[in-house]
């Protein structure tokens, strides 16, 4: 279709501009521009509707969004890798201003000081939270970040097996398949069990006592595990460090302000999703994955780093550094193929975690803690519900941060229906996994009221009964 | 003089903190309070900042005044499409049916969200010429790697095991051979010739049946159709490899070629340049990808399928492809990214589409035909939507380089193009303007070009001091790459 007679409001240019333009150019038309396309291939017929207006969109789009049943009008009790958290409006606020939003990746570092102190900030924050000694600027979520620090682990070992620990998120574990197995590395599970010379962590049985092979490049943990249980990191820390591993941890950032970081036991590479500090679910995306480590592997880390450094005049300011590491200067030998990565969302996660400080951050996971814990005193009282006492043999007991599996009397999947009906979103069916037949993996954050954990309750119940024997 | 740190606005958060301020509040417990694990679990302390809402407020506004926005003036950052983000696309990612909804919420919950994504590859997968699209990328460069393994994976279910090259131009971001490698692929680098096309002789040289196949940027990094493309295509496709195509530089073709029509096997597009998703000072993006035939089936997981049922009522779903890759990400793609894009593709709709192109095409040759006799032109040739010159005339004749024009662009307000990039190009500079902006942004920017090779001639001296009131000057990169001082400590 021709554009002529069509004004779009992005495109400033009238057909007067055009015609100079042109003119200047010393082409008769603009098709004079497209030359060079094969003939043949030039301007095929292109079947996209019609242009929209702004309130024509609004209310289409708007449209879409009421058929989503949306959280905060239902009760919801997902979680397992995106959490729901209040967001203070600051958040939003401070990452909607256009110099933050509508800037490119700071290569011209004198006009993209604001990104880049945000930047540093992050990275900081980070550091301080996992306990690690240097991070990045962000990775595009926590799945790529645990990937990649897999990848990472690889170089530094200069060996080609991962062993993910059982408990690490089927989610994760996908995305770390994705990202090794074309590159040569061969990805283990492993488990932990008691042998023959006492606890062992290993990819072949649990019972051989032999430790993890001794060509294994890393040990990947998840803390708290997917089921939400906190594992017993002492043991796999040095089952890591006997093989001669890294150990890498995809650690849950919020569960950091209440409880002891990866840091303490050793850990290699922490990384994490970073969502739960104040993006939103979004469907899934755009989140921030953290990414930490020891400073000893900073040469062979990931993404952007940001380093602060001085003007010509003495005054201190920051810039993009280590970019040898990096495609746009190593290309194939690069550490990473990353560019455009997530700056926004990392502002955003700077932002929510100044904004809580440190008083609130702890809070708000106590918070989670006593509401979890409170739902899952309440759901086991029901006759044909269980909790989960812990999933692996290596987990606390009893012991889970914001999640939990309960053993549901009938098929996840019915139940969840079923509660749609009580206006409420159930929690993930993780029936037939390694944590229990009917499992369902229940999530409470603060945002969860006493209401809405009692309600889930006494549906739960009523639900029950029609799978429950008298 | 100012002394390191000396200026306020540069305090950072640790150093602003006092104990007992807090930056918002949270309600108290409202459940009984349930026993906490063994005291050996539990974290000590955690240093975090203590600051007031109005104090982060002030600071990070303050800081933000330090960048350079598309909202705030030009930025013809080549191969990067600074082009306007329209205000709409935010606020309908912003929608909570949009914005609250949760990633494992059953399919029948969330029919809008998998509609807007199915529809979105369709619009995606009718502008590019292929059959089937991916929204599953998070940014351009990952977008690659899923094309590179669907490619690897292809020739891999035909048995095809001795293909452990990819073939690369010089002229291509780095991304593509990053993303070659991290698929497992040897790099093989393709010349470009005198024209700035593929050199079809070293290409001829180059295939064989250890390709699996070939990246190609169309237009290239040069701005540049590349006119050997139907040529191209034979030949790699004759030994059995397939193309690759990076839609970095997408907005140059919107509604003139399909990529899918030269014979493209698979091309991904950077929403975050082509399709206005605000580049958020270095992401998020998202880099869907789109697919001919013989790679549907390799697709990533998921994709978004619709059913219609006996009554004809229709329902949509997340699907895994037959042979699918696998996941690039632990959910499904950055969707607030693709919100953004569908309500551009519908704002615009096909006349608008095609305006896109054209204006940005026509905008790069204003620019090209108004500065080519102040600064050196490598490819003299009609350019698609950007345009590279070379300052190796300026650095020859006046000791001022790419880098020093670039600066110089700061203090006239204008952010600086793209330099050193593509590597073939000594002293680049690469210009995209793309379609939003007007004529006279275009004279301003042309009159500020000519003026600094004016400067050039003049007072060298004054491009190599720029810029000269941003809050730094030229910060010393060598420095930082060699202390690196990465994160605050206490002092």
């Amino acid at each position: 279709m021709d554009s002529a007679g069509f004004t779009s409001p992005y495109t400033p240019n009238t057909d007067d501009d055009r015609r100079k333009m042109l003119d200047a150019i010393g082409v008769d038309s603009i098709d004079d521009l497209f030359l060079d396309i094969p003939a043949e291939r030039r301007n095929p017929a292109l079947d996209l509707p019609p242009p929209a207006s702004e309130l024509e969109l609004r209310r289409e789009i708007e449209a879409m969004a009421n058929r989503n049943l949306t959280p905060g009008e239902y009760a919801c009790f997902l979680g397992a890798g995106s959490y729901r958290h209040f967001v203070p409006a600051v958040v939003r606020q401070i990452a909607s201003r256009s110099e933050f939003m509508t800037s490119y990746t700071p290569y011209q570092p004198e006009v993209a000081q604001g990104t880049l102190q945000a930047h540093y900030e992050f990275q900081s924050l980070v550091c301080q939270l996992t306990g690690m000694e240097v991070a990045n600027a962000g990775m595009y979520d926590g799945s790529t970040a645990l990937a990649e620090a897999a990848l990472m682990a690889a170089r530094v070992t200069r060996r080609n097996r991962i062993a993910v620990f059982e408990t690490v998120s089927p989610y994760l574990r996908d995305v770390i398949e994705t990202y090794t197995e074309a590159p040569g590395l061969e990805t283990n599970p492993a488990r932990a069990g008691v042998g023959e010379h006492g606890p062992a962590v290993t990819t072949s049985s649990p019972e051989d006592g032999t430790g993890l092979p001794p060509d294994t490049a890393c040990l990947v943990v998840q803390q708290p595990n997917f089921y939400g249980y906190f594992e017993d990191m002492a043991p796999l820390s040095k089952a890591a460090r006997d093989a001669g591993a890294l150990l890498v941890v995809s650690v849950d950032p919020l569960s950091l302000a209440m409880f002891r970081p990866p840091a303490d036991f050793d850990a290699d590479i922490v990384v994490a999703e970073g969502q739960a500090l104040g993006v939103a679910p979004t469907f899934g995306g755009p989140y921030v994955g953290f990414f930490a480590c020891k400073q000893k592997y900073l040469r062979q880390m990931p993404g952007r780093i940001v380093g602060k450094t001085q003007d010509t005049r003495g005054r201190a300011g920051y810039v993009l550094t280590m970019q040898t590491r990096e495609q746009h200067i190593r290309r194939e030998k690069a550490t990473s193929n990353i560019c455009t990565s997530v700056g926004l969302i990392a502002l955003m996660s700077t932002v929510y975690m100044a904004s809580q400080g440190k008083r609130g951050l702890r809070h708000v996971a106590e918070l989670c803690y006593h509401k979890a814990h409170y739902a899952a005193s309440l759901i086991e009282r029901i006759p044909g519900y269980s909790i989960a006492d812990r999933v692996a043999p290596s987990s606390r007991e009893q012991i889970f941060f914001r999640e939990f599996v309960v053993e549901c009397p009938g098929p996840p999947s019915e139940i969840n229906e079923r509660l749609l009906e009580y206006g409420i979103i159930g929690g993930l069916d993780v029936s037939g996994g390694y944590a229990a037949q009917n499992g369902m993996l229940v999530c409470c954050t603060e945002v969860n009221s006493r209401e809405e954990i009692e309600a889930l309750a006494s549906a739960l119940a009523e639900i029950g009964r029609d799978y429950v024997q008298p | 003089m100012f002394s390191p740190d000396s200026d306020g606005r540069r305090k950072l958060l640790m150093d602003r903190s006092a104990p007992g301020r807090v930056g918002t509040t949270m309600p108290p417990l409202d459940v009984p309070e349930q026993a906490l694990p063994p005291a050996d679990m539990l974290r000590a302390d955690l240093d975090m900042p203590e600051v007031s809402e109005a104090e982060l407020v002030r600071y990070f506004s303050q800081i933000s005044q330090f960048n350079f926005s598309i909202d705030h003036n030009f930025y013809p950052l080549g191969s990067c499409t600074m082009k306007y983000n329209p205000k709409l696309n935010d606020e309908m990612a912003g929608l909570p049916g949009m914005a609250e909804i949760h990633p494992r919420q059953p399919a029948p919950t969330v029919q809008g969200a998998l509609k807007l994504m199915h529809e979105l590859q369709g619009l995606l997968a009718e502008i590019t010429g292929m059959a089937g699209a991916s929204l599953a990328p998070m940014a351009g460069a990952e977008g690659e790697l899923t094309g590179m393994l669907m490619i690897r994976a292809y020739h891999l279910a035909r048995g095809d095991t001795k293909r452990t090259a990819a073939l690369i131009p010089d002229s291509a971001h780095g991304t593509n051979p990053a993303s070659a490698a991290m698929a497992g692929y040897d790099v093989v680098t393709l010349p470009t010739d005198a024209n700035g096309n593929t050199d079809l002789d070293a290409l001829r040289a180059a295939v064989g049946d250890d390709i699996a196949g070939f990246m190609l940027t169309q237009p290239s990094t040069l701005g540049l159709f590349d006119t050997n493309i139907t040529e191209v295509i034979r030949i790699v496709h004759d030994a059995g490899g397939l193309l690759y195509g990076d839609g970095a530089n997408l907005n140059a073709l919107l509604g003139r070629v399909k990529p899918g029509d030269l014979g493209f096997d698979v091309v991904h597009s950077n929403l975050h340049k082509t399709f206005t998703q605000p580049h958020g000072g270095g992401g998020p993006g998202a880099g869907a990808v789109m697919v001919n035939d013989r790679l549907l089936p390799f697709l990533p997981s998921p994709v978004v399928e619709r059913r219609t049922d006996a009554d004809g009522n229709e329902s949509y779903d997340l699907a895994s492809p037959p042979q699918t890759i696998g996941k690039m990400g632990a959910f499904h793609g950055n969707f607030g990214a693709l919100v953004r894009a569908y309500s551009y593709i519908r704002t615009l709709g096909d006349s608008g589409v095609n305006a896109v192109s054209e204006d940005a095409v026509v905008n790069a040759n204003y620019v090209l035909s108004q500065l080519k006799d102040l600064y050196d032109l490598p490819y003299d040739r009609t350019c698609m939507h950007e345009v590279v010159f070379s300052a190796r005339n300026l650095k020859r004749d006046y000791g001022v380089s790419a880098l020093d024009v670039a600066k110089r662009l700061i203090d006239y307000g204008v952010h600086p193009p793209t330099m050193y990039f593509p590597l073939i190009v000594e002293e680049a500079l690469m210009i995209e303007p793309t379609e939003t902006e007007s004529r006279e942004t275009l004279d301003q920017f042309i009159g500020v070009m000519r003026r600094i090779a004016q400067e050039a001639r003049d007072n060298p001296a004054l491009l190599r001091d720029a810029p000269h009131d941003t809050p730094n000057t030229r910060l010393d990169e060598a420095a930082a790459a060699r202390r690196p001082n990465l994160r605050w400590r206490p002092q």
